[in-house]
């Protein structure tokens, strides 16, 4: 592991981590920041697209968690807590950008078939199955990052971050039947967004 | 673009495939239209190719899951300092 050089070893494992970090200790604390703070940073920046925005929330969340582990309950696992607080404060952000400026949206009801056949490419074979360098996934994160906020949203929680869409519409505050739209909507649209790379 | 044999009563043109493909994608299509559509599939093209390409997209995408955007030094350094765990970052780094 790059960065700072934590000896993650030291709490053989996550009930031990846990105990420890209810008793303050800050080894603990470091050790979860070492751990955990990659996957909130990868949640946060897809999320916002924005590296500042994502570094505070990145700050937030392990703040906010040292400050509420008392209320951890270990009925799920350290990880999915913080990536639940992390989704949250990232959430808080868009809502307040909101606030700040137009909205970006494009608005969102636009017929799902709306274009898709004006051009019929088939990239089914590329890239193949085995080409997922970073080539492939700067396309694919480029092309995620242009999706409108309602649509990218959804589509990162439930794709990405494998939430079902119960969790999802959960998450978002909206209904399951909004989320499943929505998530129909942002997998046409990249789709549509991803056929002139691959073709 | 349709078939003109097509005697399906429900899925009975491309928009309305196109509006099931993402309950057919998760399993979520019952049965009778599961067979319209898949009917449909077989004989349009453009259908084909767009769920073809949609369920490549989704292959491809979720395969991110395995890379995450990568965390910058700088910004591990930071939140270390924000929360006081300073003691351990190494002492040229501070
Ligand atoms: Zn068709």
């Amino acid at each position: 592991m790059t960065g700072i050089d934590i000896d993650l070893d030291i709490y053989p494992d996550e009930a031990s981590l846990v105990e420890a970090l209810k008793r303050g200790d800050p080894e603990a604390c470091a050790c979860m920041v070492k751990q955990y703070a990659p996957r909130v940073y990868a949640v946060a920046i897809r999320m916002l697209n924005d590296p500042d925005d994502a570094e505070e929330v990145l700050q937030e969340t392990f703040i906010s968690a040292c400050k509420n582990i008392q209320k951890f309950e270990e009925r799920s696992a350290l990880g999915t807590w913080l990536h639940r607080i992390a989704t949250n404060a990232a959430l808080m952000h868009l809502r307040k950008r909101k606030h700040r400026e137009v909205s970006l949206d494009e608005p969102i009801e636009v017929q799902a078939g709306d274009d898709i056949y004006r051009e019929i490419q088939d990239w089914t074979l590329a890239p193949d199955d085995h080409a997922m360098n970073s080539e492939v996934r700067d396309v694919l994160e480029k092309a995620i990052s242009e999706l409108p906020e309602t649509l990218r949203t959804v589509f990162i929680l439930r794709e990405i971050e494998g939430y079902s869409t119960e969790e999802t519409a959960q998450i978002l505050g909206i209904s399951i039947s909004a989320a499943k739209v929505r998530l129909h909507r942002a997998r046409l649209r990249l789709r549509q967004i991803l056929t002139p790379y691959f073709t | 673009m349709m078939s003109s044999q097509s005697h399906h009563q429900h899925v009975s043109d491309c928009q309305e495939v196109l509006s099931h493909l993402n309950d057919y994608i998760d399993g979520e299509l019952s049965p009778e239209l599961c067979q319209e559509l898949e009917a449909h599939l077989a004989v349009c093209h453009n259908c084909r190719v767009v769920f073809d390409t949609l369920n490549k997209t989704l292959y491809l995408v979720r395969q991110l899951r395995e890379y995450p955007p990568e965390l910058p030094e700088t910004v591990e350094y930071r939140l270390f300092a924000v929360m006081n765990l300073e003691l351990f970052v190494p002492r040229e780094r501070k």
